[in-house]
């Protein structure tokens, strides 16, 4: 059964039964799933959540599905992992990374929202599912859907890597390569939305997508033995999933299953940091950027939901900061060597990110830290293909290798002389 | 005559119609005639102060206005203006 009451408007407070809409009739402000949270209170114990399976649906009723649930029943609960040579490395005591670059099926948080999105689609009688993406949100609806058995069309820009393009189209959707860049598809899927009648997940399924975040925060309390991290480093693209963390620690909050508050912290890359500039010129009006930088998964110049990214680090007593390209590339360096976490750009930029609010004193160096892994670095190789080093060339001969041996070590003796 | 795309949201308000016509040399003059036009209309997508709402995106042969002059922006005969509740992404 659902614990949900309906729909409300986040700016006017205009209520409306479930249906697949996404903005307010009255004012187009962005619709929320309502929950009753008093009747939630009197079924739900850590307890029952622990003895569920481990799959992100172990927290049903927080989420807005009414029967069972049709896909993503290996997704969710990907390991929180303590990062003591991290930690060492950033100068701070405690240190975790919630790692979703190992989400089922397809190795990022998407696989948390679309999951919930389509089981909702599929309670709606929708046959076909959509969505505008540059990559992981694609990858993850195409594996869903075919999954699921339903008809599946993805739009992105024509200019992809081809690893997050083929990372889609093997799934067999039928994938449009729009011209132009991440706005402007985003753009031509809303009246793409409005007129063909899918369920576009990003879009008209966007009240239930965006809950299907709130995932990923459940399980960094839980998997803390049902504690808030005092401070949890999160990606900012869209401006989806920040926000309902936040929202996810409340409700916990609200339930009385956690200890503890938090505070929230906003990552983007300098190249597109709509929300960072906001926040650091308190203001709450977003100006929209045209995206420059290897970040990809997270360049949205024009984000949607960044005044709630705002509102959440602000209400939390959190910041925001951004990164350069080349602190984006030593972050992902950083974290696969010190963690062997291999990352994409928007999860170097959240390290980079952590190590810059650290050396500012935003964040103080002995309480619990949290850095938002969302994505996984094999899909994005182009990111650090330059700055890698390549492998030696030798012949198959022993003679060969104790030559290249000798060379080696001469020079880590000479480095350490040095 | 500027071309009009009309999300579903504001179809109520011109007799379901996805594309309209309206005169206008700005955005700004365009919003009243579309107003004139269709009635409540301007107030779905301005504010009380006159603004464009948050959570409206209006682009002018498909860019933003808000990387041109915003309502002040220029119209010729022929332009397309569309109006799209912001969405957001899902990369």
């Amino acid at each position: 059964m659902s614990y949900v009451t309906g729909l409300r408007c986040r700016e006017c407070g205009a209520e409306t039964p479930v249906a697949p809409l996404h903005v307010c009739e009255t004012c187009f402000g962005p619709l929320e799933v309502v929950y009753d949270y008093a009747a939630v209170r009197r079924v739900l114990t850590r307890e029952l959540i622990e003895s569920r399976p481990r799959n992100l649906w172990r927290y049903r009723e927080l989420l807005p599905i009414d029967g069972e649930p049709q896909v993503g029943l290996h997704s969710g609960m990907t390991p929180l992992v303590r990062a003591d040579r991290l930690a060492a490395a950033l100068g701070v005591d405690e240190l975790w990374v919630k790692d979703d670059s190992v989400n089922h099926p397809t190795f990022s948080y998407k696989d948390r929202v679309v999951s919930v999105a389509i089981s909702k689609a599929m309670e709606f009688g929708f046959d076909t599912v959509s969505c505008a993406s540059t990559g992981n949100l694609a990858n993850s609806v195409s594996a869903h859907a075919a999954r699921a058995g339903l008809h599946c069309y993805i739009f992105i820009p024509d200019d992809l890597e081809q690893g997050k393009v083929i990372g889609s189209t093997i799934y067999g959707p039928r994938a449009i390569a729009v011209r132009g860049n991440y706005d402007d598809v985003n753009r031509l899927c809303s009246e793409v939305a409005d007129k063909y009648g899918w369920a576009f997940v990003n879009i008209n399924v966007r009240p239930y997508y965006t809950e299907g975040a709130k995932t990923y925060g459940f399980e960094v309390a839980e998997q803390l033995g049902w504690t808030l991290p005092q401070h949890i480093v999160v990606p900012t693209a869209g401006g989806t999933i920040l926000p309902k963390v936040a929202k996810a620690f409340q409700e916990l909050q609200t339930l009385g299953l956690v200890r503890g508050d938090f505070k929230i912290y906003s990552a983007q890359a300098a190249g597109c940091a709509p929300v960072v500039q906001a926040l650091h010129k308190k203001t709450d009006l977003i100006s929209p950027v045209k995206p420059q930088t290897i970040a990809k998964s997270i360049a949205i110049g024009n984000p949607a939901d960044g005044f709630y990214v705002l509102k959440a680090v602000r209400e939390s007593g959190g910041w925001g900061e951004a990164v350069t390209d080349r602190e984006i590339v030593d972050g992902i360096r950083l974290l696969a060597r010190t963690e062997g976490i291999f990352t994409e750009p928007a999860g170097g930029t959240t390290v980079a990110v952590t190590k810059k609010l650290i050396d500012q004193g935003r964040i103080p160096r002995n309480e619990s830290i949290v850095i938002s892994v969302t994505g996984n670095g094999y899909k994005t190789l182009e990111a650090v293909l330059d700055t890698v080093e390549q492998p030696y060339r030798i012949p198959a001969r022993l003679s060969d290798f104790d030559a290249l041996y000798a060379q080696l070590t001469e020079h880590e003796r000479a480095a350490t002389a040095g | 005559m500027v071309q009009v795309r009309v999300p579903t949201p504001l179809r109520k308000y011109t007799g379901g119609s996805g594309a309209v016509e309206a005169d206008g040399s700005t955005v700004a003059a365009l919003v009243n005639d579309l107003d004139r036009r269709y009635p409540g209309l301007k107030d779905r997508i301005c504010d009380e102060s006159g603004q464009v709402r948050r959570f409206v995106n209006i682009f002018v042969n498909g860019e933003d206005i808000r990387f041109l002059q915003q309502l002040d922006t220029a119209l010729e005969a022929g332009d397309e203006l569309s109006i799209v509740p912001a969405i957001a992404g899902g990369r």
